[in-house]
């Protein structure tokens, strides 16, 4: 069961995008940061565990002199080694800043060379995946950008190619998490148990996922084809991929090999955002039916086969869920944003 | 966002707006022979739909709409409806203009918000085209001119994909966002609450190509289903009935984008909330450069292409009122707060000689009752002389 806890207010109301909501636990001071995109602007602020609003910051997508403000796609907190970084993506590039978005470290500026004029120019899907933060665009390419663990030296390292269509997401986790004895590699046809552990996943427009292998050169290593509807927000745990998409539908795969393990009528409209609690195995799924679902992910010791559970659904009355986050490790509490609200939503379980 | 969403939002409004003066039209019909002279009759009605119309539909402003182009913002939309409402016999002053477009703005916000899969905006776009028809269905030639509209819709939009509409979905709500004008037709029907903000049902059909919620099944390594479990989703739909046609001629299924001022009705057009949301609004909007240049120059190929014949002979100009009474219209113009930002901006430009003519002659079409003071920024050709008045 969840009860409403008091909501945050927001200077603008939330856009409608998916993934529209990003959220970055500081259990050591104290504090929860959350980043909502209203459109040319996206608005941070920091709340105490009582949800009280203690600092806001406004930050704006850069604009050419004399043409609209460009739209903000999304924003979202990477978790690097050694540092934070907030990262913004728009249809004019790229921006990174320190985590409390004070200074701009670095700007990247989108190439539209090759886009037909009737092609929007925008990057979506953001990641951070060791010290590298991974970046989706319109074109299906998929930036990764190498960080360094201090300063603005940050450089463009690769440009994944995978996807023929618009990247909507990005997810990753870290390989050691998913397989800490290294068991997963035994008995498939890998060359060592490291090649197989995928951690990281795209998805795009088409519904197409490309399961990725980290490291100073990315190794795709699987792709596990769409079925017509849109890829809107995946996410990584254990080596399975967790996919929602444009028809509510959420389905999981086996990273290393791309089996489809569960297939669930979830929603009866768009999937616009999915969170996990890592320690727990929770999923959270939300959509623009205005439910909220939370799942619990687990995997069969015996058969290592995938399993999955329904745990609660929560409705938001009227309310055409955009983002979703757990806020919380132990996924006890969640934020939820919504098209055309000024506040965030604030759930904790009783 | 998306480079195709303007047809669509043009085309729909375009709807509502016709929908919304049929409406006020019928009711202050004075049958033909008992009519002063400055009364409305069945045939001005006929009259004022078919100019609006054939406006609406020409080829070279068509050509230009269906350009790829952004979204133009709600005060450089509105002066296209402004134009295009006073392509006829027909006059609205300032309040009821304001009205007639948060109508058709809260409506097409309506219509959106609830589409069922974000490709049924198309649906609602030919459900707007096919009642265009019946006010016009007695002339053929304009009866043409719409399905030639239609047929390019289908060509510019028959073959995107999900997630191509999802961003058209997502860019027209961004035009949407924020305006929460209480609409009585809507709060009568239960479908806006008394904040404004519109009711989203959990029953009913799924859209077509969505499952009904509830259904989890599981597979082993070989794909092979070992489990089948069911969860409690908390919504009460049903399966999707059937898909509605994307023909020039079908069954659109979705009733969204139909003419819900239908005439057994007692028209109730009454909004409120307006001035309080616009000047809020206008508040967040106060940039350094409100009307883009690039904006402008948009805006000005589009008005171009739009071909307005004046009224010939001395005749008056009929004024509709989109208020119940004349007192009510007074009271609403007074009401506005000064700082709305609804004027029509006069645009003189100077560099560009050619342009200059046929923006010259179409601006002076317009009647335009205030100046509007934008400070000019300079090294702009087309955007910068605003009257300093």
């Amino acid at each position: 069961m969840f009860r409403r806890e008091r909501s945050i207010p927001l200077r603008g109301s939330a856009a409608a995008l998916c993934n529209n909501l990003s959220v970055l636990q500081l259990p050591v001071h104290n504090l929860t940061h959350f980043g909502v995109v209203h459109g040319p602007s996206a608005q941070l602020v920091s709340a105490a565990p009582e949800g009280v609003p203690l600092a806001q910051r406004q930050l704006h997508a850069k604009e050419r002199a004399g043409v609209s403000l460009p739209l903000i796609t999304q924003v979202h907190w990477c978790v690097l080694p050694f540092r934070i970084l907030l990262v913004l993506t728009s249809h004019r590039g790229i921006q990174m800043y320190e985590s409390d978005g004070s200074v701009m470290v670095y700007w990247h500026a989108l190439d539209s060379g090759d886009a037909s004029p009737v092609q929007a120019v925008f990057a979506r899907g953001i990641a951070s995946s060791g010290h590298f933060i991974c970046v989706g665009t319109w074109s299906g390419r998929v930036l990764v950008f190498d960080v360094p663990a201090k300063g603005p030296n940050i450089v463009l390292s690769e440009e994944l190619a995978g996807h023929l269509t618009s990247v909507t997401d990005i997810a990753s986790e870290h390989a050691q998490e998913q397989d800490p004895a290294g068991e997963k590699g035994k008995g498939s046809l890998c060359l060592s148990p490291q090649d197989c552990i995928a951690d990281m996943v795209t998805a795009d427009d088409s519904g197409l996922l490309c399961v990725w292998r980290s490291g100073p050169e990315f190794k795709l290593l699987t792709r596990i084809p769409g079925f017509g509807a849109p890829c809107t927000s995946v996410q990584l745990w254990q080596g399975i991929v967790a996919a929602g998409y444009g028809n509510g539908q959420l389905c999981l795969y086996e990273a290393s090999t791309g089996t489809l393990h569960a297939q669930i009528n979830a929603h009866a409209r768009a999937i616009c955002a999915l969170d996990l609690a890592p320690m727990v195995g929770k999923l959270l799924s939300a959509a623009e039916d205005t439910f909220v679902h939370i799942w619990k992910l687990n995997r069969n010791l015996k058969n290592g086969c995938i399993e999955v559970e329904h745990c609660h659904g929560e409705c938001v009355p009227d309310t055409q869920v955009c983002g979703a986050r757990f806020c919380d490790p132990s996924g006890s509490s969640l934020a939820v944003t919504g098209y055309d609200l000024a506040e965030i939503l604030r759930f904790s379980s009783v | 966002m998306s480079m195709r969403t303007l047809p669509l939002l043009f085309l729909n409004l375009g709807g509502e707006m016709l929908y919304i003066l049929d409406q006020r039209l019928r009711a202050q019909n004075i049958p033909g022979d008992k009519a002063r002279r400055d009364e409305w009759t069945e045939v001005d009605r006929k009259r004022v739909l078919h100019d609006i119309i054939s406006t609406m539909f020409n080829k070279n402003f068509i050509e230009e709409l269906f350009k790829p182009q952004e979204l133009y913002s709600k005060k450089a939309l509105r002066t296209i409806y402004d134009r295009l409402a006073h392509a006829s016999i027909m006059r609205l002053n300032q309040a009821s203009m304001d009205k007639l477009y948060d109508l058709m703005t809260m409506a097409l916000k309506y219509q959106v918000l609830l589409c069922p899969r974000p490709k049924d905006v198309l649906l609602v776009t030919f459900n707007h085209l096919d009642a265009i028809k019946g006010f016009i269905r007695d002339n053929p030639a304009l009866v043409h001119l719409v399905d030639e509209t239609s047929q390019q819709l289908i060509e510019a939009y028959g073959g995107l994909s999900a997630g191509e509409f999802q961003l058209i979905r997502q860019t027209l709500l961004t035009f949407f966002q924020d305006l929460h004008i209480r609409v009585s037709i809507f709060l009568k029907d239960k479908v806006q609450n008394s904040n404004g903000r519109f009711v989203l049902p959990v029953s009913g059909p799924v859209p077509w190509e969505t499952e009904v919620p509830g259904l989890i099944r599981m597979f082993d390594h070989k794909g092979k289903e070992v489990k089948r479990t069911e969860f409690r989703h908390g919504g009460n739909y049903i399966a999707a009935l059937k898909e509605g046609s994307f023909e020039l001629y079908g069954d659109r299924v979705l009733k969204l984008g139909t003419n819900m001022y239908s005439a057994n009705r007692p028209v109730e057009t009454h909004t409120s909330g307006a001035s309080k949301n616009l000047a809020s609004q206008s508040q967040q909007s106060i940039a350094p450069n409100p009307l883009a240049k690039e904006e402008l120059n948009f805006l000005a190929k589009l008005m171009g292409g739009m071909e307005i014949r004046k009224p010939s002979g001395p005749e008056p100009g009929f004024r509709l009122n989109l208020f119940t009474t004349d007192e009510e219209e007074e009271q609403a113009a007074l009401t506005r707060p000064e700082e709305l930002p609804h004027e029509v901006v006069n645009i003189q430009a100077t560099q560009d000689q050619q342009r200059n003519q046929e923006l010259a002659r179409i601006m002076g079409e317009f009647e335009v009752t205030d100046q509007p003071r934008w400070s000019a920024s300079k090294g702009d050709d087309l955007l910068a002389m605003m009257d300093e008045l």
